[in-house]
Order: structure tokens, then sequence, then C-alpha cells
């Protein structure tokens, strides 16, 4: 009887072995967790993932469309704040300058997913005030319309340090020469200033553009129907948890890549008088 | 403004350096400064400089460093807003008035750009736009600021950049280009505005020694063409040979002034023997 040795790990004598029932349980508990994640078949992830309904892949797609959108708005009045902004921090009186000043730190100390909540509730809430004060209707704020405003707001203050540092960043002569040739300021800023800081920009800018297509995920707290809201709630009813929001990093992952490519042209496109570092090491 | 055709520029280019073109009594004054000064702060930089520059004339400011010549040459487009003092280009007095600091600014924005964009300025560094080629950099003022037509702006801009030797170089951008190159195509980019009077920082400061003789050459040609110009330099045999007027400034003033034959041959300030001694 205790003669027979262990038929899994030879030792001697025969027992309960712990090392087969602990192999076991491993391989067990990493099917069932693989079950889990994927709980389907693969013909039933292509399902779930298809554009037509039922599949979810269409919601997926117009949560990016509308992620997208809320992203390209708001990094253009970002775009637009930030150069404004520059400008009034670097030319401006004390007055603008205090002003923004006080801008760019507030926005960039408090937690955006914070600033959101408070701009998007309260600054709709503000609109109505207004409204009703002055005798008008209550209005209905789009949320595409104030997501915009919203993370707009946000990126105009990074955007404005960046471009600040990027036209310190133009040789000053260049700015001279063209007040030299009187150029009024709108012209010098179209024609010199934005041109010439450009290649100092958008490194900076590229990161707040990638930024901003993230943030957007942020907005699904107020419930803006984007990417992250339309994947829960594609997750939350499928129950394929994992599938949804693994499609959906990738779908963040293209469209990071896709905006990598194009700010690759324009940076060279911006640098084109520049003569490449590469020459110059 | 007489003689400005590129006909002109080759019969002076082939006379003798020595024919040096003379104003005309009773021309017009291009440029008139009176008693300006100029602090940065607790520093007096000019204490009082007044200039004056007739139609053809060439007036060479020199001086030693910090002794205010470059200062003065950018007050009188307004690059550095004078304290005190009048300024007339054209015969028209540039408006100035006092902002909320005491601070001496132009009181007309409008004006002031006017009055720039008949003086073409030649800097130190050259200062082209680095994100144009030569010949976007040429035509950049006469289009956006004087509203020339573009074709027509681009034809001006050849004839002036192959005048400066660069015809070859149209499309290349300044930072592909050596300093003489450069300060060339600068001067191209002052001549395409037709300006009234040509204003030269220093042009040669920045350049290589072996540079400078190009430079100074397109300078000469526009001299005896008879191109209203003010130059400060340092190059005193260039001066002495293009100049029609020798201004010597001194820490702010103006110490003596004359024909460069006197200023150069018999100088009567101690200063200034000193000073061309000095520079050899």
């Amino acid at each position: 009887m205790a003669s027979a040795p262990c038929p899994t790990c030879s030792i001697f004598p025969r027992h309960v072995c712990r090392r087969r029932s602990r192999r076991r349980l491993a391989s067990t508990s990493g099917a069932t967790l693989i079950d889990a994640l994927l709980s389907a078949s693969a013909a039933g992830i292509t399902e779930l993932l298809s554009p037509y309904p039922p599949g979810w892949g269409g919601a997926l797609l117009v949560g990016l469309l509308h992620s997208i959108e809320i992203a390209l708005g708001a990094t253009c009045l970002g775009l637009l704040i930030g150069t404004g902004g520059a400008y009034g921090k670097l030319y401006g009186g004390p007055v603008v300058r205090d002003l923004l000043a006080v801008y760019t730190t507030i926005v960039r100390a408090v937690p955006e997913l914070v600033l959101i909540l408070l701009l998007y509730y309260a600054g709709t809430d503000l609109i109505n005030q207004a409204l009703t004060a002055m005798g008008y209707q209550r209005v209905d704020v789009s949320g595409l319309a104030a997501g915009i405003a919203v993370l707009g707001f946000v990126q105009g203050a990074y955007s404005t340090e960046v471009i600040r540092g990027a036209i310190l960043a133009i040789p000053q002569g260049q700015i001279e020469a063209a007040r030299a040739y009187g150029m009024s300021p709108g012209l010098m800023l179209r024609r010199i200033t934005l041109p010439s800081m450009l290649p100092f920009a958008i490194p900076g800018l590229a990161n707040l553009w990638l930024i901003a297509t993230k943030d957007t995920a942020l907005l699904a707290v107020v419930g803006f129907y984007e990417l992250a809201l339309a994947t829960r709630q594609a997750a939350g009813v499928t129950k394929a948890y994992f599938t949804f929001f693994f499609a959906a990093g990738v779908l963040y992952l293209l469209l990071s890549l896709f905006s990598n490519l194009i700010i690759g042209r324009v940076e060279t496109w911006s640098r084109r008088g520049m003569p490449s570092l590469k020459e110059a090491r | 403004m007489t003689a400005t055709s590129a006909a002109s520029g080759m019969t002076a280019q082939s006379a003798a350096p020595a024919l040096k073109h003379t104003a005309q009594d009773g021309a017009a004054e291009a440029i008139h400064v009176e008693n300006l000064h100029k602090k940065f702060g607790e520093l007096h930089v000019l204490k009082g400089v007044s200039l004056s520059a007739r139609d053809g004339e060439v007036i060479a400011i020199i001086g030693g460093s910090g002794s205010g010549k470059s200062t003065l040459l950018r007050c009188i487009n307004c690059l550095e807003n004078p304290t005190s003092g009048i300024i007339r280009v054209n015969g028209e007095e540039i408006k100035l008035k006092a902002d909320s600091h005491g601070h001496t600014i132009p009181a007309d924005r409008k004006q002031i750009e006017r009055i720039r964009s008949k003086l073409g300025m030649v800097f130190q560094n050259f200062n082209l736009w680095s994100h144009m080629t030569l010949i976007e950099n040429v035509i950049e003022v006469p289009v956006h600021v004087l509203g020339v037509k573009r074709d027509v702006a681009i034809s001006e801009a050849e004839k002036l950049l192959a005048r400066v030797g660069l015809a070859e170089k149209r499309d290349v951008y300044p930072a592909y280009l050596s300093g003489g190159q450069q300060q060339r195509a600068a001067i191209a980019r002052a001549l395409a505005i037709n300006p009234r009077v040509m204003l030269f920082d220093e042009p040669t400061s920045a350049l290589d020694p072996e540079l400078v003789g190009e430079v100074l050459k397109v300078i000469g040609d526009l001299a005896r063409e008879g191109r209203t110009m003010v130059l400060v330099t340092h190059e005193m045999k260039f001066a002495r040979e293009v100049a029609t007027h020798v201004v010597y400034l001194y820490n702010g003033l103006v110490e003596e002034e004359g024909p460069p034959e006197q200023i150069f041959g018999t100088p009567k300030s101690e200063r200034l023997k000193q000073f061309i001694r000095n520079i050899g």
C-alpha cells in the first residue's frame, strides 16, 4: 500500500499530491479567466463589434466621431484663446496680464474633471439664469457645444503657455524687421509671428491635441455620448467588458497614430526654412 | 527721387569711385532730426542730436561703441521711441505722445507704419524672415504692406535679386546662405519698397572679413546712383569713399561733422583724431 510512489511527482510514498492539484487549479482558473474576459467565441466578437445592430461597432464609431468633433473644436478654440492669451501676456497691459495669469493658474491648478463638472453644470446654469433674468426662455445647451467650450477653455490655458514660449523663441530681429517695414500688428501676427513661432510650438501643441482626444472621455461623466460612454454602454449591456474596452483602446490608438502622421507632416512644413539638426551634428 | 534706374547704376559702377554723387543745393530734405534725446531708464544715450539728409545725400554716422549711433538710426523709424525731439521724414513730422508711464510713443500708428514703409532698413544681423525663401522675403512688404500685385512684385523682385547677384538663389531659404548673401538679399528686400531713404545699421559688422567686400560693393553702387542713405558703419575707408557727409558721434552728442575729406583728412576734435588713429 504505502510502497507505491506518487504517480505525479514520484515522491514516495503515495500521497495526495499538492503539486498536481495546484497545477490543475491554475489551469482551470486561467481558462475561466480567459472565458470570462472574452465571454464569447471569435465569431461572437465580430458579431458584437459589427457596425450594424445588434452589433455595437456602429455605436462605438459614432462615439469616436463625437470624440473627434469635441477634440477638434476644443483644440481650435484652445488655439484661439492660446494665441490671444500669449499675445496678452507678452504685450498686454498690467490688467490684461494679471487676468491671464489668474486664468492660466487656476485652470492648470484644478483637475480637469472638476473643471468640467463645474463649468458644465455651473456654466449652463449661469447661462440660463442670465437668459431668464433678461426675459428669455431657458435653453438646453447642446452637449457638443458645452463640451467644446469646456475643453477649449481648459486647452486655452495650456496653449497660452505653449504659444507664449514659442513666440519668445522667435529671433527678435525678424519681428523687428516686420515693424521696420511698416507692418500693422495684425499683418505681422499673420505673416511673421505665427509662421515663425510654429516650429517651436508644434511639439507642445501636438501634446495638447493628443491630450484633448483623450480628455473627451472625461465628458462621459456629464453624459455626453462619446467613445468612452459608448463603450461603457455596449460593455454594460453585453457584459463583454474586455472586448469593448479593448476595441475602444484600439480606436484611441488609431486616432493617435493618424494624428502623429498629420502632425509630422505639419512639423516638417513648419520647419521648411530651418536646416535639419542632423546636418548640424 | 533722382537717378534710381538700373541704367544709371551701370554707369555709376563703371565710373571711378571718386566720382561721387553730390546732392544739389535745394534738394528736398528727406530726413530731419532735431535735438533728439533718448534715455534707456537712467542711461542717457542721445543727448540732443540733430541730423539732416537731403535727397541724394549719403550720411555716414561713425563713432565708438556706445556712442549712440545705432540708437540714432533706430529712432528715425521709431524702432526706438525717442524720449524727446523732432523727427521729420519726407517733410512729415512723426507725431509723438507720452503713454501712461511717461514713455514717449508714436501717437498715430497708421502714420508711423506709413513712414516706415518708405524707409528701407538693413540690419546688422540681416533679419530675413526665416520661413520665407529669398523671393518671398523680397515681395513680402510690397505685396502685403504696399498692395502691389503679386506678379508685378515678383518680376521686380527677380530684377533686384539679379542686381545683388542672387538671381539663382530666389527659392532658397535664408538659413542656407552665407552671411554676405543674406545681407545682399536684405538689401534687395529694402530696395523692393522703393524707399525714400535707405537706413543701414552696421551692415557689415556681423560678416566674416572676406564677405564684407561683396556687401560694400552693393551699397557703394547704390550710393553712386544717388540713393539717399543714412549709414552707421565701422568701415572708415568705405565711409570716406561713399559718404557725402560724415557725422562723428561721441557719448550721445555730435562731436564733429562735415564732408569726408574734412572729417578724415583734417579733423579738428581731439577725440575724433584719436578715434581715427585707433581705427586705423
